[in-house]
């Protein structure tokens, strides 16, 4: 398969630029040429202005910060089941078998089709989002903590074995830290999956409070599709700061990982991984259970020193 | 430590690998294992190390067979990319078999900075194991197995991969760490050249399946060696060509 070149770093920062730029002018074109009906489609300048607006409103903040806080909850508990389940699921196979079928029964059901029933189970209130969102999120988490554990290296836990270090040694210093980089990787799935949901949850509830309610009933308003669309915004930003901030983490803790030193050798920074254009490429993660893949031995042996200066003084 | 092969046998389920090896290995001595690819080299290595219970048969160290993996065992694996922990630093990377002695962590450090110094390594324990070259990251590896004092060292192709320099000067270290150090060691190699630089013997075995002894050689060279001079003497010529014939097997001697 052929490749087109890919764009250098400062080149990629321009031409994403020029790319909001662009679908902002559009809408904003859109909006003015009087196409459609200005209360219907507001143009875009209309709207970040009152997304910008909203930052000073103190029952919108409030409501942004009560689906924050259901979004961390929720994320916060699906790790806490899916890491230690995925472990357990992931090194003793007779588990695995038993529980595997339960598995592959939960899983197709999609989270939002849950709605329902879970608010007439627990109510409305937080409760419902953050058990759904829990729900919802633990599957990319789970599946990637046992899709790593599969990837550790037979020869990194033989190495360990031989030293005299027996079983758990093996899981908690050798398979462990190898996980992590899929553990992490799920996770950042699971975010945006969590605010998904949790915006979705708050839409079909309909009361009480959160950046999902504010839109419910900015879309019940007339003349509400500018507060609508402000909502959006704000959930984008939130989507995408989360997922900013995820990466960067995920660089910090796992420099080591195949794909970090094939971007060190290329002398590229991180803006790549965290472009938002790399929804497809984790769908295909989800799918697949795999998140980024330190277990493929892109880094082989034969590469030396890896790049920025490792001249180490013999 | 006395290392003992007792017509052992090893397979992976119907396939022979290894059939009926006896081999003393004398304390202090270091064995050079020859054979072509896929004999079963690395199968035997991890037998010693009880990484794998043997078919049949036994390996028994100074008189005790071995169950599990021994005590006072190390091993070096040729893929040392894959072998160190990329998420420790060299120096915790080498201290981590020091863990299983309970010693504190101050302690723990100062040793593998004191061995990383033997090495050649000095001031590279901050750094991570994929910061350093291959030949450097060998030498690290080579540090952790040494960091514990083992009386039997365990190294399978750990020169395979690097380039002629590098793996000359390894061979070298691994010379003066054996002189003075005097671990019994079981090295294995495909390098014919390597084997009798290196071993005090050097034992060849068949083609796989079921791969057996087909020469056991000691190697009469002075135990001081030179890359240079020890390679061009005449004894090392005749030493290489007696083990090459016996790596080609009947067909190619002549």
């Amino acid at each position: 398969m052929r490749r087109l070149r890919r764009p250098k770093r400062h080149q990629e920062l321009w031409l994403g630029l020029l790319g909001v730029l662009l679908a902002f002018g559009i809408c904003e074109a859109v909006g003015r040429a009087g196409v459609v009906r200005r209360s219907y489609l507001p143009p875009a300048s209309e709207v970040v202005a009152r997304a910008v607006q909203l930052a000073g409103d103190g029952a919108f903040m409030d409501g942004v910060g009560a689906t924050v806080k259901a979004w961390a909850l929720g994320l916060g508990l699906s790790v806490a089941i899916a890491v230690p389940l995925g472990l357990l699921l992931g090194s003793v196979p007779l588990v695995d078998s038993a529980v595997r079928v339960i598995v592959e029964f939960l899983r197709p059901l999609p989270s939002v089709a849950l709605i329902p029933l879970v608010s007439l189970l627990l109510g409305t209130g937080i409760r419902t989002e953050v058990a759904l969102i829990t729900y919802a999120c633990v599957w990319p988490v789970l599946f990637n903590t046992i899709y790593g554990l599969g990837e550790t290296d037979p020869l990194a836990k033989d190495t360990l074995r031989a030293f005299g270090f027996g079983r758990l040694s093996v899981l908690l210093r050798v398979e462990l830290p190898g996980t992590a980089p899929f553990i992490a990787a799920g996770i950042r799935i699971s975010a945006s999956v969590a605010l998904i949901l949790a915006v979705a949850t708050e839409l079909l509830s309909g009361f009480g409070q959160g950046l999902g309610i504010f839109i419910a009933q900015a879309g019940l308003a007339t003349d509400g599709t500018r507060d609508v669309l402000a909502g959006v915004v704000w959930a984008g930003a939130l989507g995408l700061v989360i997922n900013g901030v995820l990466v960067w983490g995920e660089r910090r803790l796992f420099p080591w990982t195949p794909e970090r030193q094939t971007e060190r050798q290329a002398g590229r920074g991180w803006v790549r991984a965290g472009a938002p254009g790399a929804g497809a490429a984790e769908a295909d993660a989800v799918r697949s259970g795999a998140g980024s893949e330190p277990g493929s031995d892109a880094s082989g042996p034969e590469a030396p020193g890896t790049g920025s200066g490792s001249g180490v003084v013999r | 430590m006395t290392l003992r092969l007792d017509s052992l046998g090893q397979r992976y389920g119907e396939q022979v690998v290894l059939h009926d090896i006896d081999l003393t290995v004398p304390d202090g001595q270091l064995l050079c294992v020859v054979g072509p690819s896929g004999c079963g080299k690395s199968t035997l290595l991890r037998t010693v190390a009880g990484l794998q219970p043997a078919y049949e048969g036994s390996v028994s160290i100074d008189g005790t067979p071995v169950t599990g993996v021994p005590d006072q065992l190390a091993v070096v694996f040729q893929d040392y990319g894959r072998s160190l922990f990329p998420w420790l630093t060299v120096r915790d990377n080498v201290a981590l078999p020091l863990r299983r002695r309970g010693l504190p962590r101050a302690e723990r450090r100062e040793q593998a900075e004191r061995i990383l110094e033997r090495v050649g390594l000095e001031g590279a324990g901050r750094r991570h194991p994929w910061q350093l070259s291959g030949g450097m990251q060998q030498r690290v590896a080579i540090a952790r197995a040494l960091v514990c004092r083992p009386s039997l060292l365990l190294m399978d192709e750990p020169f395979g991969s690097l380039d002629a320099q590098t793996r000359e000067d390894l061979e070298d270290l691994l010379l003066e760490v054996h002189r003075s150090d005097g671990a019994t060691i079981v090295f294995v190699t495909h390098d014919i050249d390597e084997s009798v630089y290196v071993g005090d013997r050097v034992v060849v075995l068949s083609p796989g399946p079921a791969s057996h002894p087909v020469l056991d050689l000691p190697v009469t060279l002075p135990t001081k060696r030179d890359q240079i001079t020890t390679r061009g003497l005449p004894e090392f010529v005749a030493l290489r060509a007696q083990v090459g014939r016996a790596v080609r097997g009947p067909v190619a001697s002549d």
